[in-house]
């Protein structure tokens, strides 16, 4: 199913509270420059604030726990997003393999993060409660391009996440390298899922590596998770224009970097997940 | 002798710089960013003083950062060919993402010797003589080790830079490199599991570090100059 039509339903739909608020959340859905009006209306974000420590929000250097947790809270939503995604049979059989691959290291990570957490005298976080339609929005669990397209976003978002995360965790070096580890790993995730878009007909010019803060096919809606305060347009590295060093095209230079999202950032586009 | 000839020169892999663009760069680099690694390594980019056999990485961020580059020298000098002589009957799928992944090694290879500006180390010399470039199981076999070996030696080495800014740079490259490594390992498997298969994402859910000294054990095979990384720090 075309996601957009999705959007236009909504758009014709009449206004009872239910249906205003789903459209509603579209709308806003990771329009990250509202995250304050966000916030206020919905119960979703409040919801995140709840199970991430809200002091984290005053302060500019994270504790090693507070980044575990924060990654754990992804790393539930994207385990919850698979378990349901795998059972639901939404997936074809050509590409189950795929998913039950990338279910099982997302089960992997969540584990690992609450053991380390543990280990570390933390608490876990408990896992939210998630409604993956986003109020209705999308319907991933009945259609296959909701599906791709939800689990694109989520992939490259949580790309971005650990990346914006390393420098907090610098004190602490086996840590660190296990967030690199997931890191990568959810970049591979990223990059299959992002062909599989491709290979399925639902965005033809989706490539395994991100172009400019391009979405491709994907909704309007989503277009904060390639946007940012780094945007993945970015051409400059460590002050370095790189277009004025390369004479290669602009599109590659964005490809050729990953770039960083903030925990607001990202904590906006998780929070329409969760209820 | 015929090593110092080859040493002298600039490297095969390096040959595509744009020296003119580089020198811009780094007089306006050091004018406005404070971020060029300039004037810290012991080495000039351009002198003619006999190099030995060992290239010497150097200490500190400095030496992390020129490990990055001599792994970016040599996947941008694997891809290069693989464009240059295309495997028999490469599709033209396979070739778009072939010359895709080209270019970003050579954008990374290319920034990280800007950043490193004199302490750069010089340009190294590939050995390819394993590799059929004519047959597409040892091209993509090769592009499949490589981009995985590079996966593992940045997640080996963010625990070795001090600086959070150079660790953030080697997060955005290492994201970029795993990608590429799951679209060959499809290519080479399509729609398996083994684009992030359980030969390098272990049991919990871990892409594979590894130190620099395991990485250049493995990539020295395919390098002439043998690399000193002696001086990394180790943690």
């Amino acid at each position: 199913m075309n996601i957009f039509k999705i959007i236009d339903q909504l758009g014709n739909l009449g206004t009872s509270a239910s249906d205003t608020q789903a459209k509603s959340r579209r709308d806003s859905l990771f329009g990250f420059e509202n995250i304050g009006n966000v916030i206020g209306k919905f119960a979703a974000p409040a919801a995140v604030l709840a199970a991430v420590p809200t002091a984290s929000f005053a302060r500019t250097a994270e504790t090693v726990v507070e980044v575990l947790n924060f990654a754990l809270t992804l790393e539930y939503l994207e385990s919850s997003f698979y378990n349901q995604g795998v059972s639901s049979g939404v997936i074809p059989s050509a590409d189950i393999a795929v998913f039950n691959q990338i279910k099982k290291h997302e089960a992997d990570h969540v584990s690992f993060l609450k053991n380390t957490i543990n280990s570390l005298g933390g608490t876990p976080v408990a896992s939210p409660v998630f409604d993956f339609t986003a109020g209705g929005a999308f319907n991933p669990f009945g259609s296959y391009g909701d599906f791709l397209a939800l689990a694109q976003g989520f992939e490259d978002t949580g790309v971005r996440a650990y990346k914006g995360q390393a420098g907090n965790l610098m004190s602490n070096n086996e840590v660190l390298t296990a967030a690199l580890q997931i890191h990568s790993v959810e970049a591979r995730h990223a990059s299959q899922v992002r062909r599989l878009r491709n290979k399925n007909g639902f965005d033809p010019d989706a490539k395994a590596w991100i172009t400019g803060n391009s979405r491709g096919s994907m909704p309007a809606a989503t277009q904060a998770i390639y946007d940012g305060a780094t945007s993945e347009a970015n051409t400059t590295q460590g002050g370095v224009n790189i277009a004025t060093i390369s004479s290669l095209p602009v599109g590659s230079i964005q490809e050729a970097f990953d770039e960083p999202l903030t925990k607001a950032e990202v904590l906006a586009i998780a929070g329409l997940f969760i209820v | 002798m015929q090593k110092e000839e080859i040493q002298n020169e600039p490297g095969f892999m390096t040959q595509r710089v744009n020296r003119l663009g580089f020198l811009k760069y780094s007089g306006a680099a050091i004018a406005t960013t404070g971020f060029l690694l300039a004037g810290v390594g012991c080495k000039k980019d351009d002198d003619n003083t006999p190099v030995t056999t060992k290239v010497d990485l150097g200490t500190g961020d400095i030496g992390v950062l020129n490990y990055a580059y001599a792994l970016e020298q040599l996947e941008a000098a694997f891809y290069t060919q693989v464009i240059a002589t295309p495997f028999t009957g490469i599709t033209a799928s396979e070739s778009a993402i072939l010359i895709d992944i080209h270019k970003h090694e050579l954008i990374h290879r290319d920034f990280l010797k800007a950043a490193l500006g004199t302490s750069a180390i010089i340009g190294l010399t590939p050995k390819f003589t394993a590799i059929d470039f004519t047959n597409r199981a040892s091209v993509l076999g090769t592009a499949k080790a490589f981009e995985d070996l590079g996966v593992s030696a940045y997640n080996g080495a963010g625990k070795l830079i001090t600086d959070a800014n150079y660790l953030l740079l080697a997060g955005k490259i290492v994201s970029v490199e795993a990608r590429h490594a799951a679209a060959i390992r499809d290519l080479i498997n399509p729609n398996s599991a083994d684009f992030a298969g359980d030969d390098v994402v272990l049991g919990l859910g871990l892409d594979i570090a590894r130190t620099p000294a395991e990485v250049l054990a493995i990539a020295g095979a395919y390098i002439t100059n043998t690399l000193d990384a002696s001086r990394l720090p180790t943690s």
